[in-house]
């Protein structure tokens, strides 16, 4: 293995990493490690866009430490670390890590935060949520999908995200206020209580599009006085105007 | 006998009954096409469906080919031959979509993973095998009876209009498993009709029974779960049956789509497209709506908490009118129509296409807590939106086009070879003439990024505007934005300023962009929903600029608005663009490839140079002697080619016209294509009268210049007929189109006999390749016509063909001294 910057700073915090227990015999490290290096490349690409040249060393970290092939299928684990979504059976995906590191870093999230997240799926976000927030707690519809979350979540260590099957349209009361929300289940619109339990000051975030196609990601904003502003970000570096515009 | 170089056989079958077996298979294979593009669009999308189809349709060319070169053989055990084949279509049409359905193709992960390609060629191989095997029987028929080819061809397009018409009428009537075991039974009974209708030896006579009874049998045999079209896990309906107790409580099946509603007491469906990011409350609990296992909607009881229809971009146009007389075109699941009368519409009538969603919608309302919408003050219409504003004297105060397909379809581009007649230019000038003086025009479309369609419409708004002599159709436009959504308003007078007042509380209040408005300044744009630039207001202020074509020269993306001759609204790809998004499609540019364009030009060249190999490959092996009166190969391949391409030329062209004109698009297929076919059929029959006519002359020539000045006449009188005959009713415009496709569909039918009978006469061992040559042709032309009329439209879609023809008849194949 031919160690990056990125690559020693993950395998060093990987030591302090529950999930990276066993980091050292880690067969997939260098993928790993050469996954985070090709989200770092498309972040430079798409710098425009996103306003930056390089995401969160943060956020890089944590998907430097966060074993993706094991939030896929076992027959996929091979294919972990590619750079692509992949299927996860009902109808899901996890999503492109460039995505999720692109997600992860407009919800510019702090330690101390808490976060819900409405469509667990894999639980991949949720994981690199949980690298970095205090609390993540994620609902989903499919009860299969939620039992293999909540177990794999506990077997890697993971034990302040928090998941539930059921109905996530009404957010988490209990849990409200959130200082970052996801939501990664397709939906027609923003369900207004999620609005309602984001914290002034607070971030949500929206990938747009159909499965294995992201289109867009939507930043919503509350600001301090409730109001609330969103962004459309496009991963995309594309300049749609040409000539004088 | 069963023809000229099929005397090998002893035991012939009737001639007669090869007639009636050609014509019922041909009524199996155009009914299976049909079917087929239903079924494979509920359990993929329907544009792979159209390029899985049209890819295995090249079975008959692969079949043509074989039998080039097998001839011999195979001539001489015809009838076993054409039985078995035929037969093998009635036991493989059903076989085939149960294999096929059961590949783990996902057409979604295409781009990511080559593996897809792998299952994507299986698919065609699977589909490919009813199709060669009807072919196989279909073109050693016209090989034997090369003599008879026009009574011969006769029989094949009349099969193939009634097996058009009666898809249509069957996929009304029965579930789709059924009507594709009824498809294997027109293949089992052609097999049946050739093997058992005149002597055969006992043993023989044995066989054939047991063979006929299996290829009955089989097919209703097969298990329903089989047969039944299962939609992709990735695609709505699945993924709404994946939330616990989530259940279908209502089911139809139609020729416009399979309808579902589904019921999901623990995760209730919410549907509330674009809903505002300030919007005090949701949507309540809805019945969720499929169609084809996708497009989600959603059915909305009256007696619900209706309070989200006012936070929705699609509200914009009741902060112009007041208490309108409302009419709304897609009246689905009822969204639009509770939203009129929650806006305090004094009156709604409510247009939607298929009768199927609303008897499900007032089944699923009456069984529910919701409430019925139709009553006294909503009156709801069975009808094309565009036909009804056009037959109809009525002024409304407001006309609502409904947002009617879905998201994820229209992010990704998969309707961009969607013909809509419904955003043209000339669709609008309808619209806008259905409106009271001080109406209001409303359109909502899906948000896309870059801005496309939204810009598209705003112009297609302007022209109309200057079609009706307006000079400042800026100030009688307004667009508005969400997240998700835009809405457009269209006025036939400028927009007062209590209007504007009015619009621009509406988007502060729920926190919606505006795009354009009279009087706007950049910085009231992009304020809520922010870009990182105000591409919207920018590129609207080019649009209604004095030269918005240079703007849109610039532009990445084609804006120039859709009309009725190239009536591609959704389709906004521009070539030059193409390299630059495929090199950027692992940081988001795929979602805007447009992934109908791509199948499109994918299916183009697949199918040519599967074409162009299935029309060589025989020649390596066809060593047949070449007599001194055998027409140059070159001139078989040109003109079976041309024939083969301009058929369908001049049958998509005018699909296209009369569809606009007759006002529904199961008219299309019902009429159209089955009249066209059916009158091609008596053309063919007529063949040998019509040469007798032509004396010394040569016929082809007589009949090219026929379709040549019949088409020519057509493009410039149809406009014309169709503008007088556009108010008649129903059976007046169906009379109309008839007798108009008559002349045309009689000639369109004479060249393929024509010269499949001359090449009987001089070469018969070239019969079979020059019936897979056009066989190859016609499959070609199917995405070449789309191509050129999304470049050029429709017309020259039509010229090219009468030049095709022109070539056909520069080149005939009948002998210059060659009897009549």
């Amino acid at each position: 293995m031919r160690p990056t910057t990125v690559g020693l700073v993950g395998l060093l915090l990987f030591t302090a990493c529950p999930a990276a227990a066993e980091a050292t015999d880690d067969p997939y490290a260098e993928a790993r490690a050469a996954m985070v290096r090709e989200v770092a490349l498309d972040a430079e690409r798409t710098a425009e866009w996103i306003g930056k040249e390089k995401l969160s060393p943060r956020v890089m970290e944590a998907m430097g430490r966060v074993p993706r092939h094991l939030f896929v299928p076992p027959e996929l684990q091979d294919f972990g670390y590619l750079n692509r979504p992949l299927p996860i059976g009902y109808g899901q995906t996890i999503s492109q890590p460039y995505i999720v590191a692109l997600m992860t870093d407009l919800l510019a999230p702090e330690p101390d935060d808490v976060a819900f997240e409405l469509g667990t799926g894999s639980s991949y976000q949720a994981a690199v949520l949980a690298e970095l927030v205090a609390e993540v707690y994620t609902v989903e519809i499919v009860q299969p999908l939620a039992a293999s979350a909540t177990d794999r979540l506990d077997a890697l260590g993971f034990d302040n995200v928090t998941v539930r099957a059921g109905d996530g349209y009404f957010g988490w009361p209990e849990h409200a206020p959130f200082d970052i929300i996801v939501v990664t289940a397709a939906a027609s619109h923003v369900p207004p209580p999620l609005i309602a339990q984001l914290k002034p000051g607070g971030r949500m975030v929206i990938p747009v599009g159909s499965p294995f196609l992201t289109q867009q990601l939507l930043l919503i904003e509350k600001r301090k006085d409730g109001t609330v502003t969103s962004r459309q970000v496009l991963p995309v570096i594309f300049v749609p105007l040409t000539g004088g515009h | 006998m069963t023809g000229e170089g099929a005397g090998e056989e002893t035991q012939s079958p009737s001639r007669l009954g090869v007639f009636i077996a050609v014509a019922l298979l041909s009524a199996g294979v155009l009914g299976y096409e049909i079917l087929l593009a239903r079924l494979l669009a509920i359990v993929h999308w329907h544009h792979f469906a159209y390029m899985i189809i049209a890819v295995a349709l090249l079975g008959f060319g692969a079949a043509g080919s074989l039998v080039a070169v097998l001839q011999r053989p195979l001539l001489g055990r015809f009838r076993w031959a054409f039985g078995i084949a035929a037969l093998g279509f009635g036991v493989g049409a059903p076989l085939a979509f149960a294999l096929a359905q059961s590949l783990p193709f996902n057409a979604l992960e295409i781009a990511w993973d080559r593996a897809q390609l792998g299952w994507l060629f299986a698919l065609y191989l699977v589909l490919s095998l009813p199709f060669f095997s009807a072919a196989l029987a279909l073109a050693l028929a016209f090989r034997a009876h090369a003599a008879r080819a026009g009574a011969l061809y006769r029989m094949d397009l009349v099969g193939a209009g009634l097996g058009a018409l009666g898809m249509v009428f069957l996929l009304d009537a029965l579930p789709l498993a059924d009507a594709l075991r009824a498809v294997g039974l027109c293949g089992a009974i052609a097999g049946g009709v050739v093997l058992l209708w005149g002597s055969m030896r006992r043993l023989a006579g044995v066989s054939a029974v047991l063979a006929v009874c299996a290829g009955l049998a089989l097919p209703a045999a097969l298990p329903d779960h089989w047969l039944r079209p299962h939609p992709s896990p990735y695609k709505g309906l699945s993924l709404a049956l994946t939330a616990p107790d989530a259940r279908i409580v209502a089911e139809r099946h139609g020729p416009l789509g399979w309808l579902t509603a589904v019921e999901s007491p623990r995760v209730p469906f919410r549907h509330a497209p674009g809903l505002s990011l300030m919007a005090s409350a949701g949507p309540p609990e809805q019945i969720g709506l499929f169609t084809d296992g996708g497009a989600p909607s959603a059915i909305t009881g009256a007696d619900d908490d209706l309070r989200y229809l006012e936070a929705e971009t699609a509200a914009l146009p009741y902060h112009l009118v007041d208490r309108p007389r409302a009419l709304v075109l897609g009246a689905g699941g009822g969204a639009e129509v509770l939203r009129a009368l929650r806006h305090g519409a004094g009156a709604v009538d409510a247009v939607e296409l298929n009768p199927d969603v609303l008897d499900i919608v007032r089944g699923v309302l009456a069984g529910g807590p919701g409430g019925q919408w139709e009553g006294e003050s909503v009156r709801t219409h069975v009808a094309d939106a565009r036909s009804f504003a056009a037959r109809s004297s009525a002024h409304w105060d407001l006309i609502q086009i409904a947002l009617v397909d879905s998201f994820s379809a229209a992010a990704a581009g998969v309707h961009a070879l969607d013909e809509s007649l419904l955003y043209t230019v000339e669709a609008f000038e309808i619209f806008l003439d259905r409106l009271a003086p001080d109406g209001v025009l409303a359109v909502t479309r899906w948000l896309k990024l870059p801005p496309r369609d939204s810009l598209r419409l705003l112009w297609t708004a302007r022209q109309a505007l200057e079609a009706r002599g307006v000079a400042d159709p800026a100030s009688r436009l307004i667009m508005i934005r969400g997240w998700k959504t835009a809405t457009l308003a269209v006025g036939l007078r400028p927009f007062a300023p209590g209007q504007i007042a009015s619009l621009r509380a509406f988007t502060h209040d729920y926190a919606f962009d505006l795009v354009w408005h009279p009087g706007i300044v950049e910085s009231d744009a992009n304020r809520h929903n922010r870009l990182a630039e105000p591409e919207f207001y920018r590129g609207a202020s080019a649009i209604l600029s004095p030269d918005p074509e240079d703007f849109a020269n610039r532009y990445k993306f084609t804006l120039e608005p859709a009309t009725d001759d190239r009536p591609f609204f959704f389709h906004t790809l521009k070539w030059s663009t193409l390299p630059e998004l495929l090199a950027l499609r692992a940081q988001g540019g795929l979602p805007l490839v447009e992934w109908g364009f791509v199948i499109l030009v994918a299916t183009l060249v697949q199918a040519s140079i599967a074409a162009v190999m299935l029309i060589l490959l025989p020649l390596l092996a066809l060593h047949t002697r070449r007599t001194p009166d055998a027409p140059a190969r070159w001139r078989v391949v040109l003109f079976f080619a041309s024939l083969g391409l301009a058929f369908l030329f001049v049958e998509i062209a005018f699909m296209q016209r009369f569809a606009v004109f007759l006002g529904h698009p199961l008219y299309a297929i019902a009429v159209v294509l089955a009249g066209l076919l059916v009158f091609a059929g008596l053309g063919a029959g007529a063949i040998d009268r019509f040469a007798r006519l032509a004396g010394r002359r040569q016929p082809i020539v007589l009949v090219a210049a026929g379709i040549i000045v019949v088409g020519g006449t057509y493009l410039g009188l149809l406009p014309w007929v169709f503008e007088a005959a556009q108010g008649w009713p129903t059976a007046g415009r169906l009379a109309v189109a008839l007798a108009l496709l008559g002349p045309i569909g009689f000639f369109l039918g004479m060249p393929f006999p024509l010269g499949l009978k001359a090449l009987g006469a001089r070469a018969p061992s070239l019969v079979p390749w020059a019936w897979g040559i056009n066989a190859c042709a016609s499959v070609v032309s199917a995405s070449l016509a789309t191509f050129i009329a999304l470049h050029v439209g429709f017309t020259p879609v039509l010229g090219c063909a009468l030049v095709l023809y022109a070539v056909a008849a520069t080149f005939p194949l009948q002998a210059a001294d060659a009897p009549r």
